[in-house]
């Protein structure tokens, strides 16, 4: 960042924000792997951990702001999205759920929250690892459900189909079941969290190089560009919250397809 | 000028899903409204479906950065 502005400074023009801007160096020199990405996710860890085992703990009738904030957020994952899709059997997938749903919202609204600005999801990996989590479970339940024959069968061979259509229909379901589904999942989340961070960096970044310039017409303009990133701010907050709620719900729907009787 | 023409592209391959998204929310608001009652049963085939025509928008973002 500020690279970029000393280079405006001397004249080189606005050198617009990329991936480059992703790939930040290590925090402490030599250890490679320990980046910003990655201490955020440990710090999402303790966070969470931490408050919601304090608003858990003294469990009350009459809850406290702490207790009413958690159960309200374990409500709605419990209530709106695990028991409204999966069904009667919902109740065992409840804590896989909850951990998705609130990882994945502090870990992008860090991309939002002063001085931290940067949600992990925007490095790959981590939407990856979250995607393997999810294709294991909803395959391992309905292996467990129907039978390792029966599940795949009921994937690859649609009944009320003509034979013919098979040779089209197989190869399409097959891969939608197991390349498509997890690689969507994650790149979804990757790619929303990606581009609203380079959004944001577009505007704040440019209103900076616009009140660096010489020109009194670019200082005029400055401003604006500020509101905007502040809008978009805002944006990008609605859209945080969204992706963690698709995440969850995808994942629901797909347990809930395992585990249905016939597909 | 420089960057890639992939991006182009991209955007023009956005258009397709951008479109199918719309419409897909459209026909879920639409159904809601004429039957409130009727929001849990559509909520999934909507979010279904929209999941599917994204996938289509992302195999283009992917191809503008791998090709």
């Amino acid at each position: 960042m500020l690279a970029l502005v000393l280079s405006g400074a001397e004249g080189d023009g606005f050198v617009p924000p990329g991936t480059k801007d992703f790939n930040l160096p290590p925090i402490i020199e030599g250890v490679e792997w320990f980046t910003k990405p990655v201490l955020l996710v440990m710090v999402s860890v303790v966070l969470l951990s931490v408050f919601f085992i304090l608003s858990a703990r003294k469990a009350a009738v009459v809850p406290s702001k702490f207790q009413f904030v958690g159960e309200s957020i374990y409500g709605f994952v419990r209530n709106d999205l695990a028991k409204e899709i999966i069904g009667h059997e919902f109740m065992r997938f409840v804590p896989y759920l909850f951990t998705l749903f609130v990882f994945i919202l502090t870990n992008n609204i860090f991309g939002i929250v002063p001085f931290l600005q940067f949600p992990s999801m925007s490095h790959v990996a981590f939407p990856y690892v979250l995607a393997a989590f999810t294709f294991f479970v909803f395959h391992y339940v309905g292996v467990r459900k129907h039978g390792l024959i029966k599940y795949l069968k009921d994937i690859a061979f649609i009944p009320g189909v003509p034979k013919p259509v098979y040779i089209l229909l197989t190869p399409i379901e097959l891969a939608t079941f197991f390349l498509v589904r997890p690689l969507t999942l994650s790149l979804r989340l990757f790619a929303n969290m990606f581009a609203g961070h380079l959004l944001l960096l577009v505007f704040i970044l440019g209103g900076e190089y616009m009140m660096n310039d010489s020109h009194l017409i670019m200082k005029l303009f400055a401003p604006f560009s500020f509101l905007f990133g502040i809008a978009l701010t805002f944006f990008e907050f609605m859209v945080q919250c969204l992706q963690a709620y698709i995440f969850t719900l995808l994942t629901a729907l797909y347990i809930a397809g395992a585990l249905a009787d016939e597909h | 000028m420089e960057g890639t023409l992939n991006l182009v592209g991209f955007g023009l391959s956005a258009i397709g899903p951008a479109i199918a998204t719309g419409m897909i929310f459209a026909a879920y608001i639409n159904g809601v409204a004429r039957q409130p009652e009727a929001r849990s049963v559509l909520q999934p085939i909507a979010f279904l479906g929209f999941a599917l025509a994204e996938a289509l928008a992302l195999f283009g973002l992917v191809l503008a950065f791998v090709l």
